[in-house]
C-alpha cells in the first residue's frame, strides 16, 4: 500500500479493435477513487467522408473496420436509399441485405465467443495470461474450435455471396441490390445450414450453462442498472435486427420511448464531449448526460424486444428472461448467452430466407425523387449503429454523423470498468495480473470496437503502468501483440 | 499451392500495402492470393490447402524497403486482439487441421499510418515496387522447388 494517489494504466486494452487505455486512479488509502477507458485514436473519419460521392459512401465506410464492415456497408446504403427517395425496396434487395446482415451477425458474435470470451469463460478471469488464450481452449475443446472456424466461414460465405466480396462489398447500391443469389449458391449453403443450426444450439448451451452454473459471478460481477435500445420491428416490436423503429427502455422495462421513427434520432440523443476521451458520450437529450446514458448491443436487445420472430431463439430468450424472474437483465456477463442466442436466430433467418424465391428476384433497384438527407440505422453485432448524411446538389456528401454501437456504450463501458475496480482493487496491497483482466474482462463483456486499428507490423504494444501521484512509473509491464 | 495473404486498412493509408501487394499479384499462375483487413481464424482454415503461404503486411520502424523471410508456428504469444499474428495462423492451422504449410512473412515499409485517408504515400508506393520485383523471383525459384519436391516424391 502506497501513502500517495497512484495511477494504473493499462494501454491498449487487449482483445479490443482500436487504441483504449484503462486508468484506475487510487487514494491514498489504496480506495479505487475514479476509473476510465479512454479512447486515445481519433479516428476522423466522418471528415474523411465530406465530400465523397453518394454512390462511393456505401462501399468506402467499410474502412471503418475490420470487424464489421457489413454493418457499416447496409446502414450507410439504407441512408443512401433515402436520399434517393427509396422508402422500400424491392423485395429481392431487401432480403439480400438481410442474409447479408445474419451472415455478418453470425460470424461476428462466434468470433468474440470462441476466440475472444472462451479462454476467460473456461478457464477463469484469474489464469495466467498464457493460459487465457484460443491455443488452450483448443487443448481442451478441440471440436469446438473447429466448429468455430466453420461456422465463421460459412457467415463469411454468406456474405461473400451476397456483398459480392469477403471484404469492401459492393453489392448494396443506393435503392437496392446489384445482384440476386444464384440457385446453385443457395443449394451449397441449405446444404450447411442444417449442421450451422445444431452447432448454434450447442454453443448457446454453452453459454446459458456457463451463465447459470456461474450465478453469483455473473450476478456480482459489473452489474448495474440501465435504460436499453435497439430497433423493434414497426407494430409488434419483435427483434429486427435490419430494419424498424426505435424503442429504449427504462431498467424495470417501462418505455422511455417506442415505436419512434429513427431519422428522428437527433431530436432525442445528444453526444456529450469529454476532455480525456475521444470518444463522445451519448445520452437522452432530456435527461442530461447523467441520467440518459443507456446502453446497446445483444443483452440489449434482449431487454428491448418484445419477442424473437423465431422459434428456438425465442425459445431461449424466454430462458434468459426466466433465469432473471421474468425482470431485464443488467448483467454484463449475459451478453455471451445473448450472443449466442442471436447466432441461433441468425441461422433460423437465413435458413428461412434461403428456402424463399425472392432471394432469386430480378427487381433488384427502386428509384425515387431525390432528397438532402438520409439517416440510416441497424442493429449492428455491437448494437444499434446511426448513419447520417446530407448531399449537395453535385452529389457530394457534406455532412456525415456516424454514432457507433461502442460510443453508444461508452458510458456503460466506462460504469462497467469502476464498478469492477472498485470490487477487485480497492484495498488490495498488490495489483496482480488477474486483477487487472477482471477489468478487461468488463470491457469485452460488451465486444467494444475502437475500429480502425492500424495494426502494422511492430505496432500496439501493450504496455501497464503504475504510477505515482507525481507520474513516475514504479512498475511497468509490457507484451507485443 | 502457394497462399498468399495481403492485409491491412486502404483507409488507413500505408497500412493499405499488404492489400495493394495482394492487388498487384493478383493473377498469377500457381499463386492463391487473399486480401483481408487483419488475419483472423478463418485464415487457418484458408492455409490449411498450401504448400507455403506468405503473410504481407505493412511495417514500421525498419530502415529496409521491405523484408523477407521464413516464419515458423507459435503458440507463445498472447491472443488478445480480433486479429492474430501470421504465427499463430500458423499454429492454429497446425492444431486444428494438422497442416504445416511453410510460412513466410513479407512486411513492407510504409510511413504514413495516422491518419484516415486512402492511398499509399509514394515512399510505400516504392517499397511496394521493390517488393513485388523480389516476390516474382521468389516465387519463381519456389515453383522450381516445388516442382522438384513432386518430381522426388513421384
Amino acid at each position: 500500500m502506497t501513502d500517495t494517489p497512484r495511477t494504473i494504466e493499462i494501454s491498449p486494452v487487449t482483445r479490443v479493435e482500436g487504441h483504449g487505455k484503462v486508468t484506475i486512479h487510487l487514494d491514498q488509502n489504496g480506495i479505487v477513487d475514479e476509473a476510465r477507458l479512454h479512447i486515445v485514436e481519433f479516428r476522423g473519419f466522418e471528415r474523411f467522408i465530406h465530400g465523397r460521392l453518394l454512390w462511393e459512401v456505401p462501399v468506402i465506410v467499410q474502412r471503418l473496420c475490420g470487424i464489421c464492415p457489413v454493418s457499416h456497408h447496409l446502414a450507410a446504403a439504407k441512408a443512401m436509399d433515402v436520399i434517393c427517395g427509396v422508402d422500400e425496396l424491392p423485395p429481392t434487395a431487401e432480403k439480400m441485405r438481410r442474409l447479408m446482415h445474419y451472415g455478418q451477425v453470425m460470424q461476428s458474435h462466434v468470433l468474440h465467443f470462441f476466440h475472444l470470451a472462451a479462454p476467460d469463460l473456461l478457464f477463469g478471469f484469474d489464469a495466467p495470461a498464457a493460459k487465457r488464450n484460443i491455443f488452450e481452449v483448443l487443448r481442451e475443446k478441440p471440436e469446438l474450435g473447429r466448429r468455430a472456424i466453420l461456422m465463421r466461414k460459412f457467415g463469411q460465405d454468406i456474405i461473400e455471396a451476397t456483398a459480392g466480396k469477403k471484404i469492401h462489398g459492393t453489392a448494396a447500391i443506393p435503392g437496392g441490390i446489384n445482384h440476386n443469389l444464384p440457385i446453385a449458391t443457395r443449394d451449397a449453403f441449405l446444404k450447411t445450414v442444417a449442421e450451422m443450426q445444431d452447432w448454434a444450439l450447442d454453443a448457446l448451451a454453452l453459454a446459458r450453462d456457463y451463465t447459470l452454473g456461474h450465478a453469483e459471478l455473473v450476478g456480482g460481477f459489473g452489474v448495474f442498472p440501465s435504460k436499453y435500445m435497439s430497433l423493434v420491428r414497426a407494430d409488434d416490436g419483435a427483434l429486427d435486427l435490419y430494419h424498424g423503429n426505435l424503442r429504449m427502455i427504462e431498467p424495470d422495462g417501462s418505455a422511455v420511448f417506442d415505436q419512434l421513427p429513427y431519422d428522428k434520432y437527433h431530436e432525442v440523443l445528444r453526444e456529450d464531449v469529454r476532455a480525456w476521451s475521444y470518444m463522445k458520450f451519448p445520452f437522452i437529450k432530456d435527461m442530461g448526460p447523467d441520467d440518459g446514458w443507456y446502453r446497446v448491443g445483444p443483452l440489449a436487445r434482449m431487454n428491448t424486444v418484445s419477442f424473437i420472430d423465431t422459434p428456438r431463439a425465442n425459445a431461449a430468450r424466454d430462458e434468459l428472461m426466466a433465469a432473471n424472474n421474468g425482470q431485464r437483465t443488467h448483467a454484463i456477463l449475459a451478453n455471451h448467452w445473448a450472443r449466442m442466442i442471436e447466432v441461433l436466430h441468425c441461422v433460423e433467418k437465413i435458413t428461412e430466407l434461403l428456402h424463399d424465391p425472392d432471394l432469386q428476384g430480378t427487381d433488384l433497384r427502386a428509384t425515387g425523387d431525390r432528397r438532402e438527407e438520409g439517416i440510416g440505422v441497424i442493429e449492428a453485432p455491437r448494437g444499434n449503429l446511426i448513419h447520417h448524411y446530407k448531399v449537395d446538389e453535385n452529389d457530394q456528401v457534406t455532412y456525415c454523423n456516424l454514432i457507433v454501437s461502442t460510443t453508444h456504450n461508452n458510458e456503460g463501458m466506462n460504469r462497467a470498468v469502476k464498478a469492477v475496480a472498485v470490487k477487485e482493487l480497492s484495498g488490495q496491497s498488490e495489483i496482480t495480473e488477474g486483477m487487472l483482466n477482471h477489468v478487461e474482462v468488463a470491457i469485452r463483456a460488451y465486444d467494444p470496437c475502437l475500429s480502425c486499428a492500424t495494426h502494422a507490423l511492430g505496432q500496439m504494444p501493450l504496455e501497464v503502468q503504475l504510477l505515482d501521484a507525481n507520474g513516475h512509473i514504479i512498475d511497468r509491464r509490457a507484451r507485443a501483440l | 499451392m502457394i497462399q498468399v495473404i495481403g492485409y491491412g486498412n486502404p483507409g488507413r493509408g500505408d497500412d493499405g500495402l499488404g492489400p495493394a501487394f495482394a492487388a498487384r499479384i493478383s493473377g498469377l499462375s500457381n499463386v492463391r492470393v487473399c486480401s483481408d483487413y487483419q488475419l483472423t481464424v478463418d485464415h487457418a482454415l484458408l492455409i490449411a490447402s498450401a504448400t507455403q503461404v506468405v503473410f504481407v503486411d505493412a511495417m514500421m520502424g525498419s530502415d529496409s524497403p521491405f523484408e523477407f523471410g521464413p516464419m515458423t508456428p507459435s503458440t507463445a504469444q498472447d491472443l488478445t486482439s480480433h486479429s492474430l499474428s501470421p504465427a499463430a495462423v500458423l499454429a492454429l492451422a497446425s492444431t486444428l487441421f494438422e497442416a504445416t504449410p511453410k510460412g513466410f512473412v513479407l512486411g513492407i515499409s510504409g510511413v504514413a499510418f495516422g491518419r484516415v485517408h486512402e492511398g499509399l504515400s509514394p515512399q510505400a508506393r516504392a517499397n511496394l515496387t521493390l517488393a513485388e520485383a523480389y516476390f516474382r523471383d521468389w516465387l519463381a525459384m519456389a515453383h522450381s522447388q516445388d516442382l522438384a519436391e513432386d518430381r522426388a516424391n513421384a
